[in-house]
């Protein structure tokens, strides 16, 4: 494992903490898109393009929009 | 339960857990240590064998195309659910509200936004077999360019550009023509889904063989399953804010 590898590494770890840790759930949405990222640049670190351009779309802006629009939803009710 | 019993309990079952997953990853092979000889002989014969530069995409639709049709399938039937459940419990389609994004900055960025998404997207689409990319992760950027017209500009921009019967469509199209793909390398006397086509040049956009086919039609099934799922989730808030006022 290279110093970049592991620096990654314990980046995604670090944000995964904070997903965990996040109790405010707008924050939550926006956290949970930072840690997509840090995956993704996981992912590119790891040379693993194809996966990266999937879950740039799928973890970065897919999930916390259904999070927002979950949240959107409920306050509206 | 009282407090004490249930911080034993948690003790107990954290220890047992760690154990097994210490256990779990020293039984690992080491960090990029690969131990299976499929990947290599997969790197070492694809790019003569099928014409590609990007092998993992032959993986993905060529080799392990059977595979990639039950994913295919389970993102159909994750959006179809999604639709299903949202759709049978909402009053009757209402013309949705203003809600355009008044910031002229936000408005600009998605205006330049949009164009190049369409773009990369179709250009991931098209080079799957050329460089990283391919049906899926093209069809998500797609499908994200989408999504900006309505973050950066309003919903019913975004409606009238993702009519529901033309997304259904381009969705189930995208699905069965997958399917029709490997049915026609049966009748041509193959295994299913087996590549008959014209291998074409290593290198252009016309390699790949019949695989191209398979990527183009998840490229369809993926692009409008998210703009499906985004659809539906923005009706249904539309839906509750027409209801409740909010």
């Amino acid at each position: 494992m290279i110093p970049l590898q592991a620096m990654v590494i314990a980046l995604v770890a670090g944000a995964a903490l904070a997903v965990v840790l996040t109790r405010d759930l707008v924050r939550l949405a926006l956290i949970s898109s930072v840690y997509g990222l840090l995956l993704v640049v996981l992912f590119v670190v790891l040379q693993a393009p194809d996966v990266a351009l999937s879950a740039l779309v799928v973890s970065g802006v897919g999930l916390p929009f259904v999070i927002a629009v979950a949240i959107a939803i409920d306050r509206a009710r | 339960m009282s407090r004490g019993f249930r911080l034993g309990l948690f003790a107990a079952s954290a220890v047992g857990l760690a154990a097994l997953l210490l256990w779990g990853v020293a039984g690992l092979p080491d960090f990029g240590h690969y131990a299976g000889p499929y990947g290599y002989v997969l790197n070492a014969v694809a790019p003569n064998e099928r014409h590609v530069t990007n092998v993992v995409t032959a993986t993905v639709f060529d080799y392990r195309g059977f595979d990639t049709l039950g994913e295919e399938f389970i993102l159909f039937s994750a959006a179809m659910g999604v639709a299903l459940l949202l759709r049978d419990v909402r009053d009757e389609e209402r013309e949705p509200p203003e809600d355009g994004i008044r910031s002229d900055a936000v408005r600009l960025v998605g205006v330049a936004l949009v164009p190049v998404l369409v773009a990369l997207g179709l250009y991931v689409v098209a080079h799957g077999f050329i460089t990283p990319g391919g049906g899926f992760q093209g069809g998500v950027v797609l499908a994200s360019a989408f999504l900006v017209v309505w973050l950066a500009g309003e919903y019913r921009a975004f409606r009238r550009l993702t009519p529901t019967p033309a997304v259904d469509l381009v969705k189930g199209s995208g699905a069965g023509g997958y399917v029709v793909v490997g049915l026609a390398a049966l009748l041509l006397g193959n295994a299913f889904l087996h590549n008959f086509g014209p291998l074409g040049t290593a290198g252009t956009l016309a390699s790949g063989g019949s695989a191209l086919l398979l990527n183009l039609a998840s490229a369809l099934e993926v692009a409008a399953a998210f703009v499906l799922i985004f659809t539906e989730f923005g009706e249904e808030l539309v839906n509750v804010r027409l209801r409740g006022g909010g």
